[in-house]
């Protein structure tokens, strides 16, 4: 056993390998060795960006260094800098500036801005409550007014949950990241509102727009996406997708063609988001919204969205749909989770505004036909087009032919604007952010209808004062009917419905202008 | 250290039972009650990946009666409960119909107890809105612009002592629509660790680059800026534009203030701009409620944009910011906010400028400097007394948010549903709102917060923290003697 020493153990195999190996596979393993020892001792360096300046150079570049300001300065004379100052309440006969003007530029569709009920339904819960909730839903902020109205609310669009958020801007923005996460595809129309913009962008999923109503577009897309899966059939298992459309459109005034998006829902395995801040509470026999329009399983949609800020003239906003989807949002929802829940008076307004919907399913049909009326008047008016559908509240005057810049346009659609104004009529031109919308609509005045309050005659006055305006400021050639009412002079509207509305129908016949 | 390892062995017990119960649900053997996908659409790519509901299904449900707590009156310093049971576990809740009386409300944000159902306050809302409405059913730029804004907005310029100020419908709102307004592609931000969703949401939509520092950490903050002006934009090398940097005043979560002086003077060397969050600090902090701008005593014209909330101390709904009158200008031609979401509903708006006129004292009684000095009085001594309990408690000593800390996850709901059988209402935060293993129990003070109310719930939290075993500090302080100083007292030691 002596002769077994360590140095043999050691020794004999090396001896071996040395013997039987070849020998470029020495080498070869003698030089990975020493390239090993060598890596071993070098210095490590960093992957990122070394800094081969010294203390001082930095201390020069920090002092060299001119942020920008931090706002760029505004011009005094920009249109959006002064406000129009609204002094009493925002209801069809509104203040503004001092002058007292026909309401048409708020979206107060039902009316029931100053619904006397509706105010005592919210004195009510002032009495009870207070003001403020002072905490978010999940943190003692869920007052059992929150939980009638979400019952309501379901009941109302027979679905079977609801889910109430506190500002409407933040509802659709908050519900589309909710579920659509980065990898997603989100196929969206093209005209879709500034709200339903930002949940896609902080969403982060994969956005594909779509030509505006355009279906044989939408599936055109829908095809290319089929094929991109074929290629992933993995990948294409795990990706969610969603087609996110509004009701009736608010940069254009039409609704989308729910049917054909129902169908191609089915074909091609995508989720539908509905959004239906102008439709609620317009479109339907009841008021339902668009599905009742089209008469549309509710349970077809996945999600509704719409804000309290049109129809119920309240604020908020809330989402409904079928349990599965909408008790996500209660935890993920962040406007939902992260932010103070709706004061107790505004959801006992929306609740009280939501029993008048249901008692008088009929205004529903007042409204629709006088929006009918006033796009019929609307009609005809040359240099302006109108762009909406007919049973639309919410319209937009568009001119025919831009002016050449749309500075321009903006300034002679102000100028309509303002003479309107003094002519008793409020309208507004339609405000988007130049630099963020995707698609960014052409210039335009939108108005908003008011159902109870707006008498035949009254709409048929602000039509002629259109024509009036433009006649006055544009250059284009016009053909005018309007002799006789060339001699109406603003004071005279004012004076008009001071009188009330029956003196003021005597009057108009008499006028005798065509209609 | 020993309480680190039981937090995570619990969660680990926790993970093991959920996946038990997975399997069995999976296999049929446990009835499933999650709402389920209709039948028609059971070929559709799944909406929720099993992984991300694992949490909700599985930890989240076993407490779920802690949260979401409905209430019925108004949210004061004594607030009345649904009662509400539930037969299968927390799935589905059913209302009793009883109310549960007089709840100690250590829940709601309500620091100057401006939440009343009677009072100057509540009566001139009720008068604004008999005039004016609930609703205002238009944009700000559009003609959602009432009078009554224009008053607020000069009155919130004159509380905060800045030239001009704005307010929008909703705090949140307030910083993820403005946000973007003000930074961009090419600009830096730099944020704290434990900013508020708002902050992050905002960070992110503006398409800047976003860089964290960690929490209140003067030294990171410092290396961040030199990092950034020195290497500019990562692999351009182009100077950075702006540099913003996001600060919250009161954080909700820990109760600590931001080191002010310090990252102004940071600010200033380095030309950055800073954007105050001051949700819970208005009001609330400073010997006049003007935020932790007066509690430090420095000028608010150091700080470029002054953000807050009214939903906390003013009793209201809303946000607004505070600036110079470039700023202002600039934010109402291209906020988001302005163009294209309503404006605040005008009885809320009335709530504002009552409790704030109250606050300055403009309304002639001195109500609103005797609750601020109440606010204070309250924070520094319920503090006190849980400290010498012996409980750990985060924050700064003058912030009225104090958060006790519970580490495990089984006593987070044990912790909720104890104080309630008491009558007190807590709040319990767990993950995701915290680090996994540091859930907290939070108490909010509030100026409506009558000492025999704080010694109620402060004897009460004693007998649960024995329960419980929750006291785990390991420093004892002596208790602070009641009698005025002098020669023979000695000061309070720490062990």
């Amino acid at each position: 056993w002596e002769s077994f020493l360590p140095s043999q153990v050691l020794v004999q195999p090396v001896q071996l390998i040395c013997l039987y190996a070849p020998a470029y596979h020495l080498i070869l393993e003698g030089i990975l060795i020493l390239w090993i020892i060598r890596l071993l001792f070098s210095k490590t360096y960093k992957l990122q960006e070394r800094s081969d300046l010294t203390p001082k150079e930095k201390e020069e570049l920090i002092e060299e260094w001119q942020p920008e300001p931090l706002v760029p300065p505004v011009p005094k004379d920009h249109p959006a800098l002064n406000y129009n100052v609204v002094s009493g309440p925002p209801t069809h006969i509104i203040t503004v500036n001092g002058k007292e003007c026909i309401n048409f530029a708020s979206f107060n569709f039902l009316g029931l801005l100053d619904n006397e009920k509706v105010k005592s339904a919210a004195q009510a819960s002032l009495k009870k409550y207070g003001v403020g909730t002072c905490g978010p839903r999940g943190f003692y902020g869920t007052f059992d007014v929150h939980l009638e109205l979400e019952e309501r609310l379901a009941k109302f669009m027979r679905t079977e949950e609801a889910i109430i958020y506190s500002y409407g801007f933040a509802t659709i923005a908050s519900a589309i990241p909710a579920y659509s996460k980065r990898g997603d595809i989100v196929f969206v129309d093209e005209a879709a509102c500034f709200a339903i913009q930002k949940g896609l962008q902080a969403s982060r999923s994969n956005i594909k727009l779509f030509k505006h109503n355009d279906m044989a577009d939408l599936e055109r897309l829908l095809k290319e996406q089929e094929t991109e899966d074929q290629k992933n059939p993995r990948k294409a298992r795990v990706t969610r997708r969603f087609i996110v459309v509004e009701g009736l459109y608010m940069n254009t005034g039409d609704v989308c063609p729910l049917p054909e998006l129902i169908k191609l829902k089915y074909k091609y395995k995508v989720r539908i988001f509905l959004e239906e801040s102008l439709s609620f509470g317009v479109l339907g026999e009841h008021g339902r919204g668009i599905t009742e329009h089209f008469g549309i399983n509710i349970d077809d949609i996945d999600l509704i969205s719409a804000n309290m800020e049109n129809s119920l003239a309240s604020i908020g906003g809330f989402c409904c749909g079928r349990s599965f989807i909408i008790d996500h949002q209660r935890l993920s929802g962040q406007g939902y989770c992260f932010s103070a829940s709706l004061p107790p008076l505004l959801a006992a307004a929306a609740i009280e505004a939501l029993n008048i919907m249901e008692d008088n399913p009929d205004i529903f049909q007042t409204l629709r036909a006088k929006c009918e009326r006033i796009h019929e008047l609307l009609q005809g008016i040359s240099g302006l087009k109108v762009v909406g559908e007919s049973f639309s509240p919410a319209l937009h005057l568009q001119l025919e032919e831009s002016c050449g810049s749309r500075e321009n346009d903006v300034k002679l659609l102000k100028r309509v604007v303002d003479y309107c104004m003094n002519s008793g009529i409020a309208l507004t031109q339609a405000r988007y952010l130049e630099k963020e919308e995707k698609c960014l609509p052409p210039p335009r005045t939108r108005t908003g209808q008011i159902c109870i309050e707006l008498d035949c005659c009254l709409g048929f006055l602000f039509p002629q004062i259109i024509r009036m305006s433009v006649l006055h400021y544009s250059d284009f050639t016009l053909d005018i009917q309007v002799l006789p009412l060339m001699a109406l002079k603003p004071d005279w509207v004012t004076g008009l419905f001071q009188y009330g509305t029956n003196a003021v129908r005597g009057r108009m016949l008499n006028f005798g202008t065509g209609e | 250290m020993l309480v680190a390892v039981l937090t995570y062995v619990g969660y680990g017990v926790l993970t093991l039972f959920g996946y038990l119960r997975d399997f069995m649900r999976q296999w049929k053997i446990e009835k499933c009650q999650n709402a389920t996908e209709r039948e028609e659409q059971k070929d559709f790519v799944p909406l929720y990946q099993d992984f991300e509901n694992f949490y909700n299904r599985n930890l989240y449900m076993r407490i779920r009666d802690s949260w979401n707590r409905p209430i019925c009156s108004v949210p004061g310093a004594k607030v009345d409960m649904m009662e509400r049971v539930s037969h299968d576990y927390n799935w589905t809740f059913t209302y009793t119909g009883r109310v549960i009386k007089d709840i100690i409300n250590m829940g709601s944000y309500n620091y100057l107890g401006f939440a009343q159902k009677a009072g100057t306050c509540q009566e001139a809302a009720a008068k604004v809105l008999s005039q004016y409405g609930a609703g205002v059913c238009s944009t700000r730029q559009e003609m959602g612009n009432l009078d009554k804004h224009e008053e607020l907005e000069k009155l919130v310029a004159r509380f905060l002592g800045v030239e001009s100020a704005m307010a929008y419908g909703m705090g949140f709102a307030t910083n993820s629509m403005n946000i973007p307004a003000l930074v961009g592609k090419g600009c830096l931000i730099l944020s704290d660790e434990l900013n508020h969703a708002s902050l992050v949401l905002g960070a992110r939509l503006s398409g800047a680059t976003i860089r964290i520092f960690k929490h209140n950490n003067m030294q990171s903050l410092e290396k961040l800026l030199k990092d950034a002006i020195v290497h500019g934009q990562p692999r351009t090398r182009r100077p950075w534009k702006k540099i913003l940097i996001l600060v919250e005043g009161i954080y909700s979560m820990e109760g600590s203030i931001v080191r002010l002086p310090e990252v102004i003077a940071l600010k200033k060397k380095y030309k950055s701009y800073l954007y105050l969050d001051e949700a819970h600090s208005i009001g609330a902090l400073g010997p006049s409620g003007r935020g932790v701008v007066e509690y430090f005593g420095l000028s608010p014209e150091d700080v470029d944009v002054m953000m807050g909330t009214f939903t906390k101390s003013f009793g209201a709904a809303g946000g607004y910011i505070g600036g110079k009158k470039e700023l202002i200008d600039y934010l109402r031609t291209y906020s988001h906010s302005a163009v294209y979401a309503t404006s605040l509903s005008p009885p809320v708006v009335e709530q504002i400028i009552t409790s704030m006129k109250c606050i300055m004292g403009e309304d002639g009684t001195n109500v609103g400097k005797a609750r601020v000095q109440q606010l204070a009085e309250n924070t520094r001594y319920f503090r006190r007394r849980l400290k010498e309990m012996g409980f750990i408690i985060y924050g700064n000593e003058d912030s009225p948010v104090v958060p006790l800390m519970l580490y495990m996850p089984a006593k987070i709901g044990a912790f909720g549903r104890e104080m309630l059988k008491r009558n007190i209402g807590v709040v319990v935060v767990g993950f995701p709102a915290t680090p996994i293993i540091e859930s907290r129990a939070r108490f909010c003070l509030s100026a409506a917060h009558t000492k025999e109310m704080l010694d109620t719930a402060l004897k009460e939290i004693n007998e649960v923290g024995d329960l419980l075993q929750l006291k785990y500090s390991r420093h004892r302080l002596v208790p602070l003697l009641d009698r005025p100083f002098d020669e023979t007292t000695y000061e309070e030691t720490e062990d």
